[in-house]
């Protein structure tokens, strides 16, 4: 591979990685959880957040609205012509007519999505216009607000405080969350020459392949571990750097709580290193990729239970929210903070969430992995019948299918951990440091154990067999 | 007498509760159901007790007090006949009347006044309901089932005479279900001009 194309690739990929977390995710995560908080206790949440057009829009946007409607009746009906023409020539068997039968099948499809298109544009047409000239967008805006709020709101800084200190708090809090994703495959290895190819379902090929991932470094998933320690120092130099006791209580629970659950989220990986003997998360992918999903074995079913809790605690979110307990500790280490340095930790927060759900979903889910999806396109097989269906894809759309699969998952273990978020009332400290050090610490020890007489017992190679056989 | 004593054993936790897992589930599943019921269930099933207050507006109840109107004769005169007892009853004195009589040749004139300024203060209302409960006539009403329109503009809550005659009731009605007898007429239950009073 030519150095132009790994740092252009590179480059691609942080961008689309930026784009997913903080760009797409953090933002509809900070919509979703008060829309979802609204559902479940019967309100609407946030709606009202609005682009209000000017006054003469909406009367130009009204005389607009009958030739928007003939428009899309117009091409609906040619589309309907075509498709009863092509329908007649696919009976007939042949075109007596004066136009080709490529050109109706594109017209058909041409036409067809051009009028649900237009369908679609006088919907929200309609929409705007009842709303008189009000752009609303179901509440997508208020996270667009709250970001005009936080930047253009005046960035205190404590008279007393550490001034450098205070202001790398955030940073230091925000970076690593981001820097999480280096290591997170998102799809499978992508062949560039043969982009437009079925390619063969194994074997090697020449060309440029480029890995669907920032970084491929060989201990993956120990960068991670690295990475996400130094976001205690983030808030823990937020707590210090504010002058401030309750933030500094805050920033010591943290601290103790962040540094608590990283052992445990340490011991509870290390039956999956076990299983799939690697630490580069690619070959982990890759690993449940040819066998199976790593929760469906048993010692991992009840590590990737740990896993969960111990990461839900790790992003100090409810039910493990005490650094921020508004009866003890006002708002703990966020307490001194407004502006963009509070939206920066906000903001960090949301985006661990993201990544802990990717590292989820990498280690127990399949990652990019989707039943019945081979390099070669989809092949559904029925278990103990020698039938199955294939449709063979070409590579960039199985590697489009990959990434928006992986995305669905992390999508259902947010929505998972929002559930947990609204559903649970918050622990006490004492409870959350005993569930760590008496609770999930030796279970996870003991998970250590069982996963390694599971392999050595030879059960655990027969355990995979029967699944493949399954599927 | 020996003390019977019931001993009452303390409720304790069953294994289920004590794993906490269970009821975990049990939490999240209640919430996943409302969750879904209220964002992708039909609309008759959701139960958000939100109203998008600009766009949408809950119904008052029937016998909510909104601004007052004037209740019309059939010939579309106002019913009142400037007897002042609204404006007496008034806690908050926010009804001016000036009442004066018919012309002679009237065939009113002699029986009933008739206001020819009839103002109320709505920004002084205090919205009681006395002056309705106070009017022999049934000649005022607060069935409009409408707010103030707001303004800028103090002048603007001066409701007078042709104002409050034009508002309509909450059934879009400017007349009243009580009947009114007019002087003369048969149904009249008390004496007419050639009788004498």
């Amino acid at each position: 591979m030519t150095t132009g194309l790994l740092i252009g690739s590179s480059i691609l990929k942080i961008l689309f990685v930026l784009i997913v977390t903080v760009g797409a995710f953090a933002p509809i995560l900070i919509w979703a959880e008060r829309r979802q908080s609204a559902m479940i206790q019967d309100r609407l949440g946030p709606s009202r957040a609005a682009i209000v057009l000017p006054p003469g829009a909406v009367s130009m946007l009204d005389r607009a609205r009958l030739p928007l409607w003939r428009l899309a009746a117009l091409t609906g009906i040619v589309a309907i012509v075509a498709l009863i023409a092509v329908t007649f020539v696919a009976i007939k068997g042949s075109n007596p007519l004066p136009v080709s039968t490529a050109t109706l099948t594109w017209s058909l499809v041409g036409f067809g999505l051009a009028s649900v298109l237009l369908r679609t544009g006088y919907g929200v047409h309609t929409i705007i216009v009842g709303n008189q000239g009000r752009i609303m967008l179901i509440g997508l805006l208020h996270p667009l607000a709250d970001a005009i709020k936080f930047i253009f709101k005046e960035d205190f800084v404590p008279p007393k405080s550490d001034q450098l200190l205070f202001s790398a708090g955030p940073i230091i809090a925000l970076i690593p969350a981001i820097a999480a994703f280096a290591v997170i495959p998102f799809a499978g290895v992508m062949y560039l020459d043969h982009l437009s190819e079925v390619l063969p379902r194994t074997g090697e090929l020449s060309g440029a392949a480029i890995p669907m991932q920032v970084a491929s470094i060989n201990v993956g998933i120990l960068f991670i571990f690295a990475i996400a320690s130094t976001g205690i120092i983030g808030a823990a130099v937020a707590g210090y750097a504010s002058d401030n006791k309750y933030s500094l209580l805050g920033g010591i629970r943290a601290a103790s709580q962040m540094v608590s659950y990283e052992v445990v989220i340490g011991l509870t990986l290390v039956p999956a290193f076990m299983l799939y003997a690697s630490l580069r998360l690619e070959d982990m992918a890759m690993w449940q990729h040819e066998h199976m999903w790593g929760i469906f074995v048993p010692p991992l079913t009840l590590g990737a239970i740990n896993f969960f809790v111990a990461s839900v605690a790790e992003t100090k979110r409810v039910p493990f929210d005490l650094p921020e307990g508004e009866s003890e500790l006002v708002g703990g280490y966020l307490t001194e903070y407004s502006g963009m340095k509070f939206g920066m930790f906000f903001m960090g927060e949301f985006v661990e969430v993201v990544s802990l759900a990717a590292i989820a979903s990498v280690l127990f889910l399949g990652g990019w992995d989707v039943p019945f999806l081979y390099r070669d396109g989809f092949e559904f097989s029925v278990p103990f019948v020698e039938a199955s269906y294939a449709v063979p894809l070409q590579h960039w759309l199985v590697i489009v299918i990959q990434v928006l699969f992986f995305l669905l998952k992390i999508i259902v273990l947010i929505w998972f951990q929002l559930m947990i978020r609204w559903s649970l009332p918050r622990f006490r400290y004492d409870q959350l440091m005993s569930l760590c050090w008496k609770g999930l610490l030796p279970v996870s020890l003991l998970n250590i154990g069982i996963m390694g007489a599971f392999m050595l017992s030879g059960w655990a190679d027969g355990w995979v067999a029967f699944f493949e056989k399954l599927f | 007498m020996a003390v019977e004593v019931k001993v009452i054993k303390k409720p304790g936790r069953t294994v289920a509760e004590q794993v906490y897992l269970p009821e975990i589930a049990k939490g999240i599943s209640f919430a996943a159901g409302r969750f879904f019921k209220n964002t992708f269930g039909p609309k008759a099933k959701k139960e958000i007790a939100t109203v998008k207050y600009p766009e949408e507006k809950v119904e008052y109840p029937e016998r909510f007090r909104g601004i007052h109107r004037l209740t019309q004769r059939v010939d579309g005169s106002p019913r009142c006949v400037a007897c002042l007892c609204c404006s007496t009853a008034c806690p908050a004195q926010c009804i001016h009347i000036e009442p004066e009589e018919y012309e002679p040749d009237d065939p009113r004139y002699g029986y009933e006044r008739y206001p020819s300024v009839f103002v109320i203060d709505e920004l002084r209302c205090i919205f009681c309901g006395y002056c309705v409960e106070a009017c022999p006539c049934d000649a005022i009403r607060m069935d409009t089932g409408m707010h103030m329109p707001p303004s800028t503009r103090r002048e603007h809550f001066l409701y007078d005479k042709e104002t409050l005659l034009s508002i309509p009731g909450q059934d879009g009605t400017y007349l009243t279900a009580n009947p009114r007898h007019e002087p003369g007429d048969p149904t009249h239950p008390g004496v007419d001009r050639e009788r004498g009073h």
